[in-house]
């Protein structure tokens, strides 16, 4: 095996120096009773080529540009990656580094999620952020958790325009604890409804998503307002960070916790993981956050550096008091953000917000004309929800054969949208894309 | 002083990111706008966020500098103890850039993924065939999440049962996430010591053990590195209360092909496919911890779960009992593609072969380092052995300035001041894929930092100079926290 470096005669050489007649003899402090009586059942080993094959033919089974056409979004969005991003993303010596306790011989690591720190608050508005987290729900999850240990209160609620995957994930997290999650109705337009949060005992935050999951972007201020009413604390979701190149971040809106994910930062679909679980609050609660955090300060020659810091609110300092049980990040994920972000630059990022803003208005207009009800009348990014009818269930299933997917039905989550969909249009969708798929829908 | 045996190299200074760059550089390339603009509510708009603008030269010269100051598994020998810093091979990267897994989206209809699912599949079956438990979830996406899903399973399962308990019994050499996720379950920590040997004792478990207590979290091997010898009767002593034995898999990697977890008595297991399955660490993660359960708690796995029927696989969320969902959609499957890929690589007879060569280098280099550092529990290890910094504290020389040191001579240092329960602890994990020259010479680094530490302990001390940086101020860090520039 081509990762294995030892000769027999190393072997054996170095069974001598422990004492040991044989690689067996080793385990003897495992009592018998606790070995497998058989060799494990795993399929024949493979060649470096003969895993590309089997790879290669696993990978073709599945339904992927240029030969498939997926208008689907729904928190994973397909945007272009440049090479440059791969390129120093796949640099080894920051893919096979360990987590930065070391901060001699990592600076490399620590100064690029400093930067990636810096880039994210500038784009939720924030004042910290942490170095990452899984993923986009369990950023929400743990945001959620924050606000309860912050306000003491032991209810949360959450609007039902939240990703649906990320409420399951809130439940995950809170109920086993006792606490409680009440869900937010929305109005005909789309948007949240906020009217039943003054009458809400208890509640430590109001969580609201925006651009919320039917693509429309949501009031925040109304939201912060609602919250600070009741004396809970906004925490502002997101699926889609590209809109934040358009939008007023959710911080500037007063927005007290923001939480949500960066996969459209940089990172692949990748059938849906790793993602960016991005969160950053104010400075005031930073010692309230879960997560790692990258500071800046001086070695002992006065030289600029960076450590991980502020340790004392983790799992390896405080075990079970910690703000967190989360250990390992995505802290791959967030280099690969602050790459694309740099890539991109501010005039960039605001030109792609734009373009990507523009591709899904003009879907949305082009299928409203050729007849389609659009339920929804709040301004939208990126995706939107179309009610195609009870019937076009079979359309759907037909377009799917020709690798055509017109976008997510929403009935499972939403009984109450039968025959609705949710698009997605980005940058990558050309116009003749977009004609197209109108003209199947429409046949 | 010794010539060290790391080359220092040429080390470039590089600003910030915000210090680089002009306005109306462009490091990207934008599609042209060819549908016609549809202007947004001004009211909604805001100023688009205040990032540099840098061209791709300015972009790749900056990350290619940072990179530089990292030092990786591919830079050299890594010994962190109950990290598993083995080589994570090339090909794995090509499998995960592949169109088919990397541009597929979470949502596509089963029809359209089944290359995908068959993979997580077929990776759970695996996992199951490895560890010799019945069913596994690839939902958790690192160790912690691992051990929070698989404290979630043990608290729906007595739930289940009818009755809740309240505590949770954890050795004192746990990992610190192992406290950290029972608590996110409402459990109470009962603290449990080791025995003389540095392995828990039936006795102990045995005072503790109630009808109030879900279970025990036990890592085998244990963080000292040593097998815990007595894990059948403990597990037994936990069943009989009816508890459940929870088995932290960090340290699989002594064990493969060696140890059946079922028969050892564990009902649920984590596992860090970025440890023993060499999938890179990207320096803190993504990671991925699937757990491998035992039959009866299968009905409580994370949703969805992939389901085989016929020739063709799907998803399946309707599962009353399952704990839930445990994050946005299937856990790290870009981490899965390359575990898998290391799997079908070795084969079983590779695996085998893998944890043999990786506890036979343990015991290697705790024969050789013996002599010069105190080595906390004698005796044959597993793949990690636990020495501390006793017979250096005369010359006022601690773990941190002979790991500081270590740098120096061009290694990345052992774990430091972990187990607790060993003062000063230097834990080493050389893993399988280092080969014997490497080990030798980390052998000959180390003695001579004794040798610096009894000669002129100043060396040590002051360490390390050669490095990008020398020793930070941590203490300023936490006290006035600068996180954002």
């Amino acid at each position: 095996m081509r990762y294995l470096p030892h000769t027999p005669e190393e072997i054996q050489e170095m069974l001598a120096v422990v004492g040991a007649e044989s690689l067996d003899q080793l385990f003897f402090p495992i009592p018998p009773a606790c070995r497998r009586q058989s060799a494990l059942e795993l399929p024949a080993p493979l060649s470096e080529w003969a895993l590309d094959a089997r790879m290669d033919a696993l990978a073709a089974r599945t339904a992927v540009a240029p030969q498939a056409k997926v208008f689907l979004g729904a928190g994973s969005y397909d945007h272009f990656i440049p090479a440059a991003v791969d390129a120093l993303a796949g640099r080894s010596e920051f893919l096979t580094a360990y987590t930065p306790y070391q901060p001699e011989i990592s600076q490399g690591t620590l100064q690029a999620i400093y930067e990636y720190q810096t880039l994210a608050c500038r784009l939720m508005g924030t004042e910290v952020a942490t170095a990452s987290h899984y993923d986009g729900a369990t950023a929400l999850a743990e945001a959620l958790l924050m606000a309860i240990r912050k306000t003491g209160h032991r209810r949360v609620a959450v609007s039902r325009l939240v990703h649906p995957h990320y409420r399951q994930v809130a439940a995950t997290y809170l109920h086993p604890a006792g606490y409680e999650i009440v869900e937010l109705p929305y109005r005909p337009d789309g948007t949240t409804d906020l009217s039943t949060v003054e009458a809400e005992p208890d509640l430590a935050a109001v969580a609201i998503q925006s651009p919320n999951f039917f693509g429309c972007i949501e009031d925040l201020a109304a939201g912060a307002a609602a919250a600070k009413g009741v004396g809970a604390l906004l925490v502002a979701g997101f699926t889609e960070a590209l809109a934040y190149g358009l939008l007023k971040s959710p911080a500037s809106q007063g927005a007290e916790i923001v939480a949500g994910e960066g996969q459209s930062l940089g990172l692949p679909r990748s059938f849906g993981g790793p993602g960016l679980g991005m969160l950053g609050t104010r400075q005031a609660h930073v010692r309230s956050l879960p997560g790692r955090l990258v500071g800046k300060t001086v070695d002992q020659e006065g030289r600029q550096g960076f450590v991980l810091t502020l340790a004392t609110r983790e799992q390896h300092i405080r075990r079970e008091r910690a703000t967190s049980n989360i250990c390992t990040n995505n802290s791959h994920c967030a280099l690969r953000a602050v790459m694309y972000m740099a890539a991109l630059g501010g005039t960039g990022f605001r030109e792609l917000a734009v373009l990507n803003h523009d591709k899904a208005a003009y879907l949305k207009q082009a299928l409203a004309a050729a007849g389609h009800r659009v339920p929804f009348t709040r301004p939208i990014f990126n995706e939107f929800v179309v009610d195609f009818g009870t019937g076009f269930e079979a359309v759907h299933r037909r377009l799917q054969d020709a690798g055509i997917v017109a976008g997510l039905p929403l009935e499972a989550d939403y009984p109450e949208l039968a025959g609705c969909y949710l698009l997605c249009a980005t940058e990558t969708a050309s116009r003749q894309d977009l004609d197209l798929l109108v003209k199947e829908v429409s046949r | 002083m010794n010539a060290p045996l790391g080359t220092t190299g040429l080390i470039l200074d590089e600003p910030l990111l915000w210090e680089r760059g002009r306005p109306g550089r462009r490091g990207a390339c934008l599609p042209p706008a060819d549908v016609p603009p549809s202007p947004l509510d001004p009211e909604l708009c805001g100023d688009g966020p205040d990032f540099p603008d840098l061209s791709e030269v300015d972009l790749v010269r900056h990350f290619t500098r940072l990179s530089t100051w990292n030092y990786g598994v591919d830079t050299g020998f890594y010994p962190l103890g109950s990290c598993t810093m083995k080589y994570n091979p090339k090909t794995h990267e090509r499998q995960a850039a592949l169109k088919g897994f990397a541009a597929a989206h979470p949502l596509l209809p089963a029809s359209l993924c089944q290359g995908a699912l068959q993979l997580i599949w077929e990776l759970e079956r695996d996992l199951a065939a490895i560890t010799g438990m019945d069913a596994v979830s690839l939902q958790p996406a690192a160790g912690a999440h691992g051990e929070l899903a698989g404290m979630l399973v043990i608290h729906a399962h007595h739930q289940h049962q009818g009755h809740q308990r309240a505590k949770i019994i954890i050795p004192d050499t746990a990992h610190g996430t192992n406290p950290a996720s029972a608590a996110l379950c409402g459990y109470r920590p009962v603290a449990v010591a080791s025995g003389p040997e540095g392995v828990l004792e039936p006795a102990a478990i045995e005072a503790v053990m109630d009808e109030e207590t879900a279970g025990i979290m036990v890592t085998n091997p244990n963080t000292l590195g040593l097998f815990e010898t007595h894990i059948r009767e403990i597990a037994a002593i936990v069943h009989a209360k009816g508890g459940l034995v929870y088995a932290d898999g960090a340290n699989l990697n002594a064990v493969m092909g060696i140890v059946d977890m079922a028969a050892i008595g564990v009902d649920v297991i984590h596992l860090n496919l970025h440890k023993t399955f060499a999938t890179p660490h990207g320096g803190g993660g993504p990671g991925s911890g699937p757990i491998c359960v035992r039959r009866q708690l299968e009905p409580y796995l994370p949703v969805p779960r992939v389901v085989k029927d016929g020739d063709q696989y799907h998803l399946e969320t309707d599962r009353p009992l399952s704990i839930g969902r445990m994050g946005s959609f299937h856990g790290h499957f870009g981490v899965m593609v390359k575990a898998y890929s290391y799997i079908r690589s070795m084969g079983a007879d590779g695996l085998r072969r893998a944890s043999e060569l990786a506890v036979l280098n343990a015991n290697y280099l705790k024969e050789k380092l013996k002599q010069d550092f105190h080595l906390a529990y004698d005796r044959p290890c597993m793949h990690e052995c636990v020495f501390s910094d006793r017979r250096q504290a005369p010359f006022k020389v601690t773990t941190l300035d002979m790991a500081k040191r270590l740098m120096d001579y061009g290694f990345h240092p052992p774990t430091i001041y972990f187990p607790l329960v060993v003062h000063g602890a230097i834990m080493i994990e050389p893993t399988e894929t280092e080969s014997k020259e490497d080990l030798d010479r980390f052998v000959t680094a180390m003695r001579a930092i004794a040798e610096e530490a009894r000669t002129e302990p100043e060396t040590v001390k002051s360490a390390p100079r050669y490095t990008k940086v020398r020793r930070l101020d941590e203490v300023t860090a936490a006290r006035k926290p600068c996180l954002v520039g």
